[in-house]
């Protein structure tokens, strides 16, 4: 027979861990944001080309996919996963560049930011406070993300302003279905590296951003 | 873009495709299935995000 006792202390004990996980996740979210924001600004000062964006965001996907696995267990992995945020901040700062110059670029930036910030914050408040598992939609998020990656490499080539659009919106929307999953991962114990869980957590930020500024950079020209 | 920009740009996605369809057969087999409500609660916060890029969208123009 189960001990309720075990039980009882079983559970608190589970809970205090994923308290522990999303505390050190939301610590570690808001110091590589920030270090992202300085070596974008550093960027910018730099006035880098364009396409050191694709090559940061490259650097970046294989690092997130081959060196931050390995390394998310031990301290090596702050190291890895601020080179991951920095190399992208770098990265975002060629795009604010080319947007700063965009006639009313800074309007689209500042709205981005600030639209970015409410997705994160509504939706991490509703998963916090609704306590609900999310995670069955892990088949549904990454199946959208194959069809948007597809919709994407095509797009790539024809150079479609709705395809791109499409692209865009999709983007923003599983990942904000990502912020729901992941977080409810965190909160029910299923992500207990909170490594891996700030990475997840700031790929979603980084992607809603810069689908944000593609859509309202293509909706706010005159053509 | 030139072309051989545009090549690394696609090689690259399509990994990303690779490691998500990865992602997806590990979820599909070993995730939890979805019960009553569920999408439900997930459709509300989703068609508000929608809204809010409609807001942003009317307030840049």
């Amino acid at each position: 027979m189960a001990n309720p006792q075990y039980s009882v202390l079983s559970g608190a004990q589970s809970a205090i861990s994923a308290n522990k996980v999303l505390k050190n996740t939301y610590m570690l979210l808001s110091a590589t944001l920030g270090f992202s924001a300085l070596m974008a600004v550093i960027s910018m000062s730099l006035a880098l080309p364009s396409w050191m964006y694709l090559v940061s965001v490259i650097g970046a996907m294989v690092m997130g996919m081959f060196v931050l696995p390995r390394t998310a267990n031990s301290s090596a992995g702050i190291g890895v996963l601020f080179a991951i945020t920095g190399l992208l901040g770098l990265g975002l700062g060629s795009i604010l560049t080319m947007y700063m110059a965009l006639p009313r670029g800074p309007e689209i930036i500042a709205t981005a930011f600030a639209g970015t910030g409410l997705i994160f914050l509504g939706l991490s408040g509703y998963a916090l406070t609704s306590k609900r598992d999310f995670s069955f939609m892990g088949g549904f998020l990454f199946a959208g993300i194959m069809v948007v990656f597809i919709a994407a490499i095509a797009n790539i080539f024809l150079a479609m302003p709705a395809l791109s659009l499409a692209v865009s919106g999709g983007i923003i929307l599983l990942m904000s279905g990502f912020i729901l999953f992941d977080t409810s991962r965190i909160i029910n114990g299923g992500e207990t590296n909170y490594i891996m869980a700030t990475y997840g957590l700031y790929l979603n930020i980084f992607n809603i951003f810069i689908s944000l500024l593609q859509i309202l950079g293509i909706m706010s020209s005159d053509d | 873009m030139d072309l051989f920009m545009k090549i690394v740009a696609a090689a690259a996605m399509g990994m990303m495709v690779f490691y998500a369809w990865r992602a997806y057969q590990q979820w599909q087999q070993q995730g939890p299935k979805a019960e009553k409500g569920d999408w439900q609660a997930v459709i509300l916060p989703l068609a508000m995000v929608a809204g809010l890029v409609v807001l942003l969208i009317a307030m840049v123009r």
